[in-house]
């Protein structure tokens, strides 16, 4: 997979989010598997269907391991790297997207963090432009590293803006 | 005109906007409490008075917003404050301007009142309005707004405009009844009078049913028929200046430097007559929220319909030195984009890029490089087992955005190093 190669050639040094990240994300599969797993065997009990039950289970908790794989997948997938004059950002199984999007393009920087993330010391860092279709969001980086990346894109945007 | 036309001490809009900006609202209720008094002598009192109550709470309403609301230019920044227990003031650099527009309803033309708009690049895509000023006044207005957006000293006359062309009516009707609303209606119509001679008891009862959405299709008929009536191109040094309208008038000038993205669409049933519609996308934030209808609505069409010549000398007009070479995908792309393929193409020079695409219709796409905002490469599960990427080029634009579909995966990762490149360059080219 991946590109690639810089201009010069040389692999480009693709920073991923936080290993935290993935435990996160099996988490919250695992609280979804719980809930439908919770409505699966009410429902099985109240129609006193055993077997159905047992089914259900099974079926639960086999959707639960796939969508745990996909997840895990899904943020070994998200990888960013700043070069000189753009950042570079990647995503997705199985829509693999990779944008590139100019520091001087940039608009502003966004850093958000909900609950669950902040319980995990995680934080959202998202570079706005102009353009709607940009798609440059990085999930799960630790709060310190965030708040680089927003410093560090902030300054770069300053020293790079060229207006629309 | 001079500038002592345009005091930049506090102004208000004209005495008459709230009774032309409910206009529509006082018909409506006027026809409720009228139409029953005329018809039946019965009409409960209590009722009309409920309805007259309304009507005099909204022109309340509407004097009272009309009161509190002031509006001046100063220091090169547009200021209107309305509101009366919620104030807002809203401020609009000038040199953020993107176009400002003059739309003239029915009614305000009656008064001889017109609205201005005026449309920003930045913020939360919100249009400053001012509605409504007598067409006098909006016309210094616009006049000194687009002057002083482009640094010029704020009295200086509007630049002259060379008309370039002007849409013939019946070559409007004509394509608006081949587009895809015209063909709908055509064929909710005949239906009714097929069902009519055969079966005219269903055909009532389908009239009945379908009533709303017919007058829907008539009205949205109407409403493009309307917005594109006698659409005149002025070129101006300042732009492109649009004219049209047959009951709500607008005129509008596009400023050439901030138009991101021109599309040409060819639908499937206008080739015959070699007809073509171009439109054009300026910078504008994806509208959150409600909107009002001329700010939500597509992009703009520089040309509703017209030849291939008239589109190329239009498009030459705002993107000189466009690119010719176009590359085709590579034959496998087929198998991803059977009804596409024939008409993917992608082509682009040191300014501009330029793509083709569409599966029944034929949609060519102009992207000045200098206003791509990012590059993006796409590749979905098909195109994997391919070996294809797409490109995107993306820009401020609402609607246009230009697609590289379905190149090989080698091309891909060559572009998505060479086009921020490109881009980059093409800046530097322009300043």
């Amino acid at each position: 997979m991946g590109i690639d190669a810089d201009v010069s050639g040389a692999a480009l040094d693709w920073s991923t989010p936080s290993p935290r990240l993935r435990v996160l994300r099996r988490y919250e599969v695992l609280a979804t598997t719980v809930g439908a797993l919770a409505v699966a065997l009410a429902i099985a009990i109240a129609l006193d269907a055993t077997t159905a039950a047992v089914v259900a289970a099974v079926g639960v908790i086999v959707a639960g391991v796939i969508a745990d794989g996909i997840a895990g997948r899904r943020v070994r997938a998200w990888g960013y790297t700043e070069r000189a004059e753009d950042l570079l950002v990647r995503r997705g199984v199985m829509f693999r997207r990779t944008s590139v999007i100019p520091y001087g393009r940039m608009q502003y920087v966004e850093v958000t963090a909900g609950p669950f993330e902040r319980s995990f010391g995680l934080a959202t860092v998202q570079m706005h432009t102009a353009a709607a279709a940009s798609d440059a969001r990085i999930p799960g980086l630790p709060a310190r590293e965030a708040a680089r990346l927003r410093d560090q894109l902030t300054s770069l945007g300053e020293s790079h803006a060229m207006g629309l | 005109m001079s500038a002592a036309d345009v005091p930049s001490n506090w102004q208000r809009l004209h005495p008459l906007s709230p009774l032309v900006r409910t206009g529509r609202g006082v018909i409506a209720i006027v026809v409720v409490v009228i139409l029953p008094l005329l018809s039946s002598q019965k009409g409960s009192l209590s009722s009309d008075l409920i309805h007259l109550g309304a009507l005099a709470v909204i022109l309340v309403l509407g004097v009272i917003s009309w009161l509190v609301t002031r509006w001046r230019v100063e220091g090169g920044v547009l200021r209107v404050e309305s509101g009366l227990i919620r104030r807002t003031s809203e401020r609009f650099p000038l040199s953020q301007i993107q176009a400002i527009d003059t739309v003239r309803p029915g009614l305000a033309r009656a008064f001889g009142l017109s609205e201005l708009r005026i449309r920003l690049a930045s913020g939360s895509g919100k249009a400053g309005r001012l509605a409504y000023l007598t067409e006098r006044e909006a016309q210094t207005l616009r006049t000194r707004l687009l002057a002083l957006s482009q640094g010029l000293a704020e009295t200086a006359p509007e630049p002259p405009a060379q008309a370039l062309l002007t849409v013939p009516t019946g070559r409007l009707l004509a394509s608006i009844l081949l587009s895809g609303i015209g063909l709908v209606l055509e064929l909710a119509i005949a239906a009714l009078v097929i069902l009519a001679l055969v079966a005219p008891a269903t055909a009532a009862a389908a009239l009945s049913i379908g009533a709303a959405s017919l007058i829907g299709l008539v009205f949205g008929f109407f409403r493009r028929f309307n917005d594109d009536y006698r659409l005149t191109v002025a070129d101006a040094p300042d732009g492109l200046r649009l004219h049209s309208g047959l009951v709500e008038t607008s005129a509008e000038t596009i400023p050439r430097g901030r138009i991101q993205a021109v599309r040409m669409v060819e639908p499937l049933a206008w080739r015959p007559f070699g007809w073509c519609r171009l439109e054009v996308d300026v910078a504008s934030q994806k509208s959150k929220g409600r909107q009002d209808r001329n700010q939500s609505k597509a992009a703009r069409a520089l040309l509703p319909v017209g030849s291939h010549e008239q589109a190329a000398a239009l498009v030459a007009r705002v993107f000189p030195s466009l690119p010719d070479a176009r590359l085709a995908p590579p034959a496998r792309a087929r198998w991803k984009s059977p009804l596409r393929f024939r008409l993917l193409s992608w082509g682009a020079n040191d300014r501009y890029a330029v793509t083709t695409s569409g599966r029944l219709r034929r949609v060519t796409d102009w992207v000045p490089l200098a206003k791509v905002q990012s590059v993006r490469r796409v590749e979905g599960p098909i195109q994997r087992r391919l070996r294809l990427v797409s490109i995107h080029l993306d820009t401020a634009g609402r609607n246009v955005h230009a697609v590289l579909r379905d190149r090989d995966r080698a091309e891909g990762a060559q572009l998505l190093v060479d086009l921020p490149n490109r881009c980059r360059q093409a800046r530097l080219l322009r300043k």
